[in-house]
């Protein structure tokens, strides 16, 4: 275990108290820090303490000590009876674009949704533990969904347009929201988003025209200024190429290389190759645990947990 | 193997000609309709007219000129004995078997003749006036050998025309089948429904919406399904009797109103508007609900601003049909006394009305003949205005699926 001297287990974050005693124990247990069958309320310290290594060790820029954009501890969802999500904990920071990877089912999108509570909109689902962005707690009741999503946005892995114009679908959110107060502003703020999208010189002289009109490659790009357009502070992305051919889904890359650094981006990907490509870190999900986090390369390159290697080289998923 | 392939096809053929004949048959009993219909009620849109020469200076007519540029016109030439007159006239010309030739539907045309052209009182003039119902009859079809004698007779003098009978579409019941229209019953229809559609469709489609998209999934929710599609369908005079319970006893609201009627038939209307409503926000793809709320859009906002938008094309489809439903419907209006006789078209909700269907079962019941043809022109009138309705709602679908 390479980040056994450097474990910080004194979380910066507000922890329950049973957890910290619970970490405490593990501390003195001195279990390995990336455990893949405790107990959902055993895992957040642990991993938290696992990411903070990563963070320190990091070449990729990122100063020790640095807090994350959104840190989620010991996050489990539940669909009725059934468990998705078992008390995953990571980090995603600012300028870095962070991978989920695993097989189907394995909870991945499930835990992207938590970020911006969509899965409120799934009736028998319920999420416990605590995700943070910018350090305030955004499960409890007291949280705005409303304004958590023009923060947190969120691009689908099916491109859904609205069926309406071009210029409506992204005017949308900055309307709702009252972000531009004249008309002008506003088409400020579509030209700016569809530019940042690459979208800006293919629709530029047809904004009136139906965005379902566009290809799908357009279409999703379209979704992306549409989110970007709210001004988020991250975005979420929900395998965003999978309805994509390659050329199309090259753009997309490209794209969210471009974002990055504006944008906390985390993107949910079946295509281990372009979670290599576009991330930064990657975290391996497996049957609803976080199996493995840590910087791409590293994941990719070489892996500490048997299952990643084996998911990676293609044994299973 | 290949006798299985021939036997797919031979069952494939069958199949499409079974489909065939049952399209055959549909089309065939639309034509026979729609052509007793033509052929029975379009004569009621015609009538017979003979001269009838009128030296109003020797008639006992006392109507004074001048009172005729007055507001109390009308009234003066009400007051009057026109029918009288009218005998009188027609006995000079015809002799005096006519004494009985024109009817309510005459005076009529003569009161608005006098209206319009005061001066004709001064000497003598020959008017064009409408047949008796009898006699329209008999120059139409066939009548007594009384009455076709007469037709005969006009017929060689030359003086008797048929003309586009305007009358019917202005005028309301009456007792006299020559002088009956169905503007008053039109225009009840209109009112009526223009109660339901306002009473019926916000109420059914904020139920709608409520239901689908903002209730939780409990046992009350799944009452209320089931209550409002066994509500849709209740026999409509079980609503008549609720409407003759509730808003007449309780609520005492004007008996024969078209308020009172619109208000049974909103009820009736309403659990149909709920379940295409129902049915047509769940067929928007959930797809757009995500992307709505991922730019932060609030419940309320998603409804308004995308569910209800997509949804309401089908929406409008449901209301359609129920619109259509409730301007055909005779039975409850019944039940709220909207069958009276009701000579004056209504001037508002609150005035005793009557409406098309009504008005269609009234006819076919009565024993005079000339009722009959009266009918069937009143169908193709409810027929028209159906078609009518249901051009403008499709119109309007149509709009708003271009729209998006």
């Amino acid at each position: 275990m390479l980040m056994k001297e450097k474990m910080p287990l004194t979380t910066t974050t507000p922890v329950p108290a049973p957890s910290a005693a619970i970490a405490a124990e593990a501390k003195e247990r001195d279990e390995p820090l990336v455990r893949n069958n405790v107990k959902p309320e055993h895992a957040p310290n642990l991993s938290l303490s696992q990411l903070d290594n990563i963070k320190d060790t990091s070449d990729e820029g990122i100063e020790p000590g640095r807090e994350a954009k959104m840190r989620a501890n010991g996050v489990s969802v539940f669909y009725g009876d059934k468990q998705a999500l078992k008390g995953v904990s990571i980090q995603i920071y600012d300028d870095l674009v962070t991978a989920f990877i695993g097989p189907s089912g394995c909870g991945k999108s499930t835990f992207l949704r938590c970020l911006n509570r969509m899965n409120d909109t799934i009736p028998s689902a319920r999420v416990t533990g605590c995700i943070e962005l910018d350090g305030r707690d955004i499960t409890t009741s007291s949280m705005d969904v409303v304004q958590l999503r023009a923060r947190v946005g969120m691009v689908f892995q099916k491109p859904n347009p609205f069926p309406k114009s071009i210029y409506e679908n992204v005017a949308y959110g900055p309307r709702i929201h009252g972000l531009s107060s004249s008309r002008s502003e506003l088409d400020g703020i579509v030209e700016m988003s569809l530019k940042r999208a690459g979208l800006w010189d293919e629709v530029k002289d047809r904004l009136q025209e139906s965005g379902t009109a566009l290809s799908g490659g357009q279409q999703q790009r379209l979704c992306i200024a549409r989110a970007i357009a709210v001004d988020p502070e991250v975005i979420l992305m929900d395998e965003p190429c999978s309805a994509l051919d390659p050329i199309a889904t090259a753009k997309i890359e490209e794209l969210i290389h471009e974002l990055r650094g504006r944008y906390a981006i985390a993107i949910v990907t079946h295509n281990m190759q372009q979670a290599a490509r576009v991330s930064q870190r990657t975290a391996f999900f497996h049957l609803g645990e976080l199996v493995e986090y840590g910087k791409t390369s590293e994941i990719f390159t070489n892996p500490r947990e048997q299952r990643t290697q084996d998911y990676i080289t293609g044994r299973y998923g | 193997m290949l006798k299985r392939v021939s036997r797919r096809y031979a069952a494939e053929r069958r199949f499409r000609l079974l489909g065939l004949f049952a399209v055959g048959v549909s089309v065939l009993f639309l034509a026979f309709l729609l052509y007793s219909m033509a052929a029975k009620g379009l004569g009621g849109f015609v009538h017979y007219e003979a001269a009838l020469p009128i030296d109003f200076a020797r008639s006992d007519l006392m109507i004074d000129p001048a009172s005729l540029r007055g507001p109390d016109a009308q009234q003066t030439v009400a007051s009057a004995d026109l029918e009288t007159a009218i005998s009188q006239a027609a006995t000079a010309t015809y002799g005096d078997r006519a004494a009985e030739m024109f009817g309510d539907g005459a005076v009529n045309a003569l009161t608005k003749e006098i209206l319009q052209r005061p001066q004709i009182l001064s000497g003598r003039t020959t008017l064009w006036l409408p047949l008796g119902s009898k006699l329209d009859i008999a120059a139409k079809h066939r009548g007594d050998a009384h009455s076709e004698q007469l037709v005969e007779m006009l017929r060689t003098k030359h003086a008797l025309r048929s003309s586009f009978n305007g009358g019917f579409l202005t005028a309301s019941d009456s007792t006299d089948p020559s002088s009956v229209g169905v503007w008053g019953a039109l225009k009840g229809s209109f009112l009526t429904i223009l109660v339901t559609i306002l009473l019926a469709f916000p109420v059914g489609v904020l139920a709608a919406v409520y239901l689908e998209e903002f209730a939780a999934r409990n046992r009350w929710t799944d009452a209320i399904e089931v209550s409002i599609n066994n509500l849709a369908a209740v026999p409509s005079i079980i609503f008549g009797l609720l409407g003759l319970a509730v808003f007449l006893n309780v609520m005492n609201l004007p008996r024969s109103a078209p308020l009172v009627g619109g208000m049974t038939l909103a009820l009736m209307t309403m659990p149909v508007i709920v379940i295409a409503g129902r049915n047509a926000i769940k067929s928007v793809p959930p797809s757009i609900r995500d992307a709505a709320l991922g730019v932060g859009a609030s419940k309320m906002q998603v409804t308004f601003h995308h569910v209800l938008p997509l949804a309401l094309p089908g929406i409008l489809t449901g209301t359609i049909i129920g619109m259509a439903r409730a301007l055909g419907e005779t039975a409850p209006l019944l039940m709220i006394g909207m069958r009276a006789f009701i000579a004056t078209p209504p001037g508002g909700i609150a005035d005793p009305a009557t409406v098309l269907p009504v008005q269609i079962f009234l006819w076919s019941d009565e024993v005079d003949r000339g009722f009959v043809e009266k009918t069937s022109a009143a169908i193709i009138v409810l027929l028209l205005f159906m078609l009518l309705m249901n051009g403008l709602a499709i119109y309007l679908r149509n709009r708003f699926e271009r729209r998006w």
